[in-house]
């Protein structure tokens, strides 16, 4: 970038930012970059005859194509599609954030609804309209969420141990996938066993070539399948090397295994395949979708998926990629929302996406959380990461909203690796594929990540993956080889999730398993119907939110200053004399300290000891030839009546008042409370040398100066965010120290050896 | 029976209704019984009567589509795992040179595995692969 002469240097401040990596496109439905509408769009409608559509969105029969044709005979009901496509759809739309029209309704009416009907209702509401709807229609009551656990390495150890973190954190899906294809059978035993550590119910898939997908669940390894891509035009479609037939075909495959399954869709897609027929992103979508529920699947994994980066360079991308979830959930299909391929490099574009599924609630709200970290994605980054995971825990405290996660003691997360560790060693030992030695073991409990581990390469993967696919070894076999190695409770956990395929509710729509129940739209149905109904934090689920590390409390506080107060034992004794009286000598500046200064507090928020503060004040002031006199006020802890009262009882007129937190202020006897000479506010940016030049400056205004104030610099740190908790704890102690009317002392203090 | 919502989830409604493919009942797979090797992979399968228990339950509460799905997969649980394969493989863009290949699957699902309803819905899949030339070559 050329430093053009005239340029506001501000636009190369913004050229810096994460967000200038980001590339936006311009709206232009003809080449496929419009979200909402487009001129190519068709009108909605419909035609019936005899029982039968015999067009469908301006389409006569016979010029459909196989996704009209599977619409028409499979998900448009001919009963009642007539009155439903007669409605005004600014009504519908009104009636999707009505609290008063329940759920079902909506579901119903739906059936009887085109995809340019669908798309051009949910058009009509905002972004905060369709969050709304969306929590009202999404099918099962309690979020949930699912987490991606990949390795650039395939690394079967380190699969395991981030495995059983995902499940210590609370994910209710675990998604896995390689680097190298021929690793997928690893892949699956080791996730398998990883999610089989602490709990059992965690569901698991590992996505790979359709057919080894499907063998990997029939030897019983996982438990649901996602990657069933289904697209809006039949050119894409085709070239995705499927059809509505071959889809479904598939669909009723899986049930037929007792896997769950889902589909996969979403917007931009057909963008990227090159066929979009200059249809908008949306109504691209709800053909995709009006065919998933004509299949029977129970649900899909929609939001742009791998499409959600291209969207959101489109104007109205993100508000979009909302509209197409709602539109699953409205169509009765469990929601896997997305949130899942990082579709901006901004960490407040990523924060906005993601709020509002965090506060609607989703029945996974992202399609892969990536647990680890990005670079260990093996997917490709997500929307959230190993990196951010902590920042969205503190997002379902701050809004009391539950994303599906909850947060894990450091003691919790080493137990768990280590057992998933040496589960899957012991599985891989007993069944004659690998032993791990104790280093790649011990590398692999602490490593955030790859590149720390000296474990597993890909290539050695390939031949244990390629052992247990040519020994057809069965889930069977690994539960056995758990047991027999001692880790009963991991054999047992996993066998519990290959018996759900024996009865197969967990087939149903939005089920996922809960303290070892199967919770689907079923027995755990949304009833939103306004405040104090749908889902709530229940007491001990709040409990579990707020339980983020790292929280402050006023022991906590004391604490910390009870260490604090043996070291400056060392440095400063104060002694206290009797009643201070106004002073006459004009070569006299009063520093004035707070109730709880040196006798319950011993250092600033920056870190300095009181000692060292009030050392180099006076030590300032003695240079320029004058007298500090210390009092203690008690009936204040407010800085500015802490100085303007010792400015009044300054012979000079001139004092400093000052709180144990460090803020400190210059005052002068004749001026307004909040009208101070110099004020310190950011104490914990406040350095000695601006304590040493408050000392001077007073000295100087005392002496009929007017010397530069000190000013403190600031980057402009938020510093309530990192110091207002312990800020507050600490003045509570102070003001607690206070009494009305309490008579200022004065106080002689002898520094020990402070700096000076 | 007939299943609804109330019977739902069945496993824990009617643990002795639900059956693997070899007849054995829920309570009977256990840790130990794996162990023994009484039980295998063969009892951790699901029937054709437990998917009909979940098709009645979905059509319950108002999913007929996902019922019909549940009733498909009921046909092929007893189709091997290569035929199901090679069903699908057919089904795929272009691998039919022509309907009759489809409609030759759609009649070994019919006679040799009683699948009836997925015969049916390939022989509507053969009707338009036709319709949109969908017999081309594709590699």
């Amino acid at each position: 970038m050329t430093d053009a002469p005239n340029r506001w240097r501000r636009f190369a401040d913004w050229d810096e930012r994460p967000l200038r990596l980001d590339k936006f496109a311009v709206e232009d439905w003809k080449n496929g970059f419009a979200a909402f509408s487009s001129p190519a769009d068709p009108k909605p409608g419909i035609g019936i005859a005899g029982g039968r559509v015999i067009s469908l969105d301006g389409v006569l029969e016979r010029d459909f194509d196989m996704i009209d044709r599977f619409i028409a005979a499979y998900h448009l009901d001919p009963a009642t599609a007539p009155e439903s496509m007669a409605m005004d759809s600014a009504e519908i739309a009104r009636m999707l954030v009505d609290m008063h029209v329940p759920r079902e309704k909506l579901v119903r009416l739906a059936h009887g609804l085109t995809p340019a009907k669908l798309a051009d209702v949910v058009s009509r509401l905002n972004a905060l309209e369709i969050a709304f709807a969306y929590s009202k229609m999404r099918a099962r009551k309690t979020p949930g969420n699912q987490g991606h656990v990949t390795n650039a390495k395939d690394d079967p150890l380190q699969l395991a141990a981030d495995a059983a973190s995902a499940v210590a954190l609370g994910f209710d899906e675990v998604e896995t996938t390689m680097r190298v294809a021929r690793n997928a059978w690893s892949n699956a035993v080791a996730c398998a066993v990883g999610a089989a550590v602490g709990r059992w119910g965690t569901l698991f898939q590992c996505s790979s070539e359709e057919a080894e997908e499907l063998q990997i669940g029939m030897a019983g390894f996982t438990s649901y399948a996602e990657t069933v891509s289904v697209y809006g035009t039949e050119k894409t479609f085709v070239d995705g090397d499927d059809t509505p037939w071959s889809k479904a075909f598939l669909a009723a495959a899986y049930a037929s295994r007792g896997i769950k399954m889902r589909c996969t869709s979403g917007a931009g897609s057909e963008l990227l395949m090159g066929f979009h027929e200059s249809k908008s992103l949306l109504y691209l979508e709800a053909r995709c979708l009006c065919l998933q529920r004509g299949m029977g699947v129970q649900g899909t994994q929609n939001g742009g998926i791998d499409g959600a980066p291209v969207t959101a360079t489109v104007p109205g991308g993100m508000r979009e990629l909302m509209a197409e979830n709602l539109l699953a959930v409205w169509l009765d299909l469990e929601c896997a929302s997305g949130n899942d391929a990082r579709a901006t490099e901004s960490e407040i574009r990523v924060g906005a996406k993601i709020m509002p599924y965090l506060i609607a609630g989703s029945d996974l709200i992202c399609s892969g959380f990536g647990s680890i970290l990005k670079y260990d994605n093996s997917f490709n980054p997500s929307l959230m990461n190993g990196e951010e995971l902590e920042d969205y825990l503190v997002l379902q405290r701050d809004f009391e909203a539950d994303g599906g996660l909850t947060p894990v003691p450091e003691g919790k997360a080493l137990d768990v690796r280590q057992r998933g560790i040496d589960a899957l060693s012991a599985v891989y030992e007993e069944l004659g594929l690998a032993s791990a030695t104790a280093d790649m073991k011990a590398s692999v409990l602490v490593a955030s990540g790859s590149d720390e581990t000296r474990s597993f390469m890909p290539r050695e993967v390939a031949v244990i993956s390629e052992a247990i696919k040519a020994r057809g070894i069965t889930v069977i076999d690994v539960i056995k080889a758990l047991a027999t190695r001692g880790f009963r409770d991991e054999a047992e956990n996993l066998l519990n999730v290959v018996k759900l395929r024996v009865s197969g509710d967990y087939l149903q729509t939005s089920a996922m398993v809960r303290n070892g129940r199967v919770v689907s739209a079923i027995n755990d149905p949304n009833d939103y119907q306004g405040p104090g109904s749908g889902y709530r934090l229940s007491d001990e689920r709040r409990r579990e939110v707020m339980g983020i590390r790292d929280v402050l409390d006023q022991k906590e506080v004391l604490r910390s200053e009870a260490q604090h107060q043996k070291e400056e034992a060392r440095h400063i004794d104060y002694h206290e004399l009797g009643e201070a009286h106004p002073g006459d000598d004009a070569r006299e500046v009063v520093i004035g300290i707070s109730p709880a200064f040196g006798l319950k507090l011993f250092q600033t928020t920056a870190g300095h000891r009181l000692s060292d503060v009030l050392g180099v004040m006076t030590a300032a002031i003695r240079a320029r030839g004058l007298t500090p006199r210390i009092v203690r006020f008690r009936h204040t802890a407010d800085t500015s009546f802490l100085g303007l009262s010792a400015a009044r009882l300054a012979g000079s007129g001139i004092g400093i008042g000052i709180q144990a937190k460090g803020t400190a202020v210059i005052h002068q006897k004749d001026r307004l409370p909040h009208h101070n000479l110099e004020l310190f506010s950011n104490a914990p940016i406040t350095r000695l040398e601006h304590y040493r030049g408050m000392g001077a400056n007073a000295a100087a205004y005392a002496l009929g100066e007017m010397p530069e104030p000190v000013v403190v610099p600031t980057r402009g740190e938020a510093m309530g965010s990192r110091y207002h908790a312990r800020v507050a704890m600490i003045y509570a102690i102070e003001t607690e120290m206070t009494s009305e009317g309490a008579t200022p002392l004065d106080v002689a203090v002898n520094l020990k050896g402070t700096a000076a | 029976m007939r299943f609804t919502a109330k019977d739902y989830p069945i496993a824990e409604k009617h643990p002795d209704k639900v059956k693997g493919a070899r007849g054995k009942a829920l309570p009977e797979i256990t840790l130990d019984a794996v162990l023994d090797g009484a039980v295998t992979i063969e009892d951790l399968r699901i029937t054709p009567e437990a998917l009909a228990a979940q098709a009645d339950v979905a059509r319950a509460v108002g999913r007929p589509r996902l019922a019909d799905n549940f009733l498909r997969a009921a046909d092929l649980v007893g189709v091997p795992q290569d035929v199901v394969m090679r069903a699908y493989e057919l089904l795929r863009p272009g691998r039919a040179k022509s309907k009759d290949d489809l409609l030759a699957m759609a009649a070994l699902m019919r006679t040799s595995h009683k699948a009836e309803r997925i015969a049916n819905f390939i022989e509507e899949a053969a009707d338009v692969y036709e319709q949109r030339g969908l017999f081309t070559k594709r590699y």
